[in-house]
């Protein structure tokens, strides 16, 4: 067989995706958990579950959450798929989500009561961030996010200070009441708000920006909502910044079975789930959020 | 099917089924497009290949060229269910013969190929050199997904189906199973013009076609506007158009449609399917198969009827 015709082929389509980025394997099934934690974080819930006996997950790495009561089981018709959450923190065996209760699942899961309720896991799943020298030799990590989507870069930015690593946080929500998730982020944050209620008023993005134009040296984290990142990916290709996306769309199984997740990528369609969530600025197709 | 009765558990149940030949270690299959083998392994490691939950493993169907599904989105939740428009994408035959299939050869399970064609001359293009490789046990032929422009054509018509089967049936003899659509008023009359024209057995259902709309602007969702519905939504639909099928064809059937436990597993056993397919249940438990083929076992060992009747080709009920 030629290696022209089906590597074309892949690439047209996106399916066989080289796999960037470090993985933790999952336990292949669903595990029971107990639930542990549920805290308010300004609007957001902070719920945490016990899985000592699971793999360690690596930032920027997800599970696919449901409850055990009351989700999809006869009584209650929706929630029925399971829904996916980056790692926000870990804390021993304990695994953190943060939730923020906009539909029928992240409310389920916003009510889940510690001590008394259960919630099934799958994961971890997907890829996670880079080492910053595995995209850029030397410099700092700039880590940008915005609202809910500030869930995986409490942990990454954990990992970076553990490793050493220089690192300046930007986050971004729309009032004052939302920056109390910031709290969640060790060490110094900086804030822009919509409403300039707390720190900078206007876009987290106009911070990276600046961030950007001081020193020409370092590696840009992202999550946060499509038009932010899609900012964060212009500013990056503009100044030549490597960066990685943490993305989100919705998705039924979390494993690559359903092909619901799919994103633009330069090469076709690619699975978030599988080939991501985690994914470098310069992959994605430059229409990809229209 | 036999059944050794034993007095202590756990039951030893020889869950063994003959489906056109192929020796299956027990009923449950995966339904087409609902289980990624390879994804899985990268997901999951070695432990997929260990605790494999299905007998065969239904591929993720193919065409003859390369496809990248439909626009977004392509999911939406529903009561019980969920729409699907994916649009089948795939690596087409050639990316399919070269990339996937060594490495789905390699799982603890027979392998059936499903394949789908826009006219005949594609169809025969798929059937004969995947029928010709050693690796694969069996072909589907998708004649009824909703998602793909004229997909559902040769699958809603008896001619269809039989002018078809006249032009794949001389290609292999290999099982053919034919996977039927349930947006038709009568899948009887399409599973025994599949029967007539040489199938080797019969596959339902597909998913039913489904709407959903943006709340906001009331116009549709998915990305292609359309879609199909699947999971518990769909049980009762699909178990009464598996029941009726097995009524009037002799040949095996694969039941499925919003199997989520060993009691709905046996349920379309019990409406004569010889086999059954695991399908959007493995979304919300990747070993779901696992859970409802014990779940099945343990059923089995106090209803040990159901299966003698099965095999025996009687109607049930």
């Amino acid at each position: 067989m030629s290696a022209g015709g089906p590597q074309t082929a892949e690439i047209e389509i996106g399916l066989a995706a080289p796999e960037q980025g470090p993985r933790v394997l999952a336990p292949f099934g669903r595990r029971c958990c107990s639930v542990t934690v549920n805290e308010a974080v300004g609007p957001y819930r902070l719920v945490g579950a016990e899985d000592p006996d699971g793999p360690v997950p690596l930032p920027g790495q997800f599970f696919m959450l449901a409850a055990a009561q009351d989700w999809g089981d006869g009584a209650t018709q929706r929630p029925y798929l399971a829904r996916a959450f980056s790692v926000c923190r870990l804390r021993g065996g304990r695994r953190d989500f943060l939730i923020d209760d906009i539909g029928p699942g992240t409310s389920r899961l916003a009510r889940l009561e510690p001590g008394e309720d259960d919630l099934w896991l799958v994961g971890p799943l997907g890829i996670g961030f880079s080492a910053p020298a595995a995209l850029h030799e030397g410099g700092r990590a700039l880590l940008v996010g915005g609202g809910i989507g500030i869930a995986p870069l409490v942990i990454w930015k954990e990992a970076l200070q553990k490793a050493g690593v220089p690192n300046v946080t930007l986050l971004g929500f729309r009032s004052k009441s939302q920056c109390a998730a910031a709290s969640l982020v060790v060490d110094g944050v900086e804030l822009a708000t919509d409403d300039g209620s707390t720190g900078h008023h206007g876009l987290v993005t106009e911070l990276l920006e600046r961030e950007l134009e001081r020193s020409g040296d370092q590696v840009v984290y992202s999550c946060g909502p499509p038009r932010m990142l899609e900012a964060v990916r212009r500013l990056c290709a503009q100044f030549s910044a490597p960066v990685e996306l943490a993305m989100e769309e919705a998705m039924a199984c979390g494993f690559g079975a359903c092909y619901g997740c799919v994103i633009r990528t330069r090469d076709g369609y690619r699975r978030i789930c599988v080939d991501g969530p985690v994914v470098r600025g310069y992959d994605l197709d430059e229409g990809w959020i229209e | 099917v036999i059944i050794r009765e034993r007095e202590s558990a756990p039951p030893r149940v020889d869950m063994t089924v003959d489906l056109a030949g192929l020796e299956l270690k027990h009923p449950i299959l995966n339904a087409s497009g609902t289980f990624d083998a390879i994804a899985a392994l990268r997901t999951f490691g070695q432990s997929v290949r260990e605790q494999f939950p299905f007998s065969a493993f239904v591929s993720k169907t193919i065409t003859p060229d390369p496809r990248g599904g439909n626009p977004t989105p392509r999911l939406w939740e529903t009561p019980a269910g969920m729409i699907n428009s994916i649009g089948l994408p795939n690596k087409g035959l050639a990316g399919f013969l070269g990339h996937d299939l060594p490495e789905l050869a390699t799982l603890p399970a027979p392998l059936v190929v499903s394949v789908a064609g826009f006219s005949h001359d594609q169809f025969a293009r798929l059937v004969e050199p995947v029928a010709a490789r050693p690796e694969v046990a069996a072909l589907e032929l998708n004649v009824s997904c909703p998602n793909v422009k004229s997909g559902c054509v040769m699958g809603s018509e008896v001619g269809e189906i039989t002018a078809l089967m006249g032009v794949l049936r001389p290609l292999t003899t290999k099982p053919l199973i034919v996977k039927l659509t349930p947006n038709v008023a009568e899948p009887e009359l399409i599973a025994q013009a599949a029967e007539t024209a040489g199938a080797d057995a019969i596959s339902l259902v597909n998913t039913l076609r489904g709407l959903a709309l943006d709340p906001e602007t009331g116009k549709p969702w998915l990305g292609a506007e359309r879609g199909g519905l699947s999971g518990p939504a769909i049980r009762a639909v699909a178990l009464e158009m598996t029941h009726k099928v097995c009524s009037l064809v002799r040949l095996p059937v694969i039941g499925m449609g919003g199997i989520g436990s060993g009691q709905d597993a046996l349920d379309f056993m019990a409406a004569g399917a010889k086999c059954v397919a695991v399908g959007t249940e493995n979304f919300r438990d990747p070993a779901a198969g696992v859970r409802i083929r014990e779940e099945l076992r343990q059923l089995l060992a106090r209803r040990s009827h159901y299966l003698r009747q099965v095999n025996a080709g009687a109607e049930i009920g």
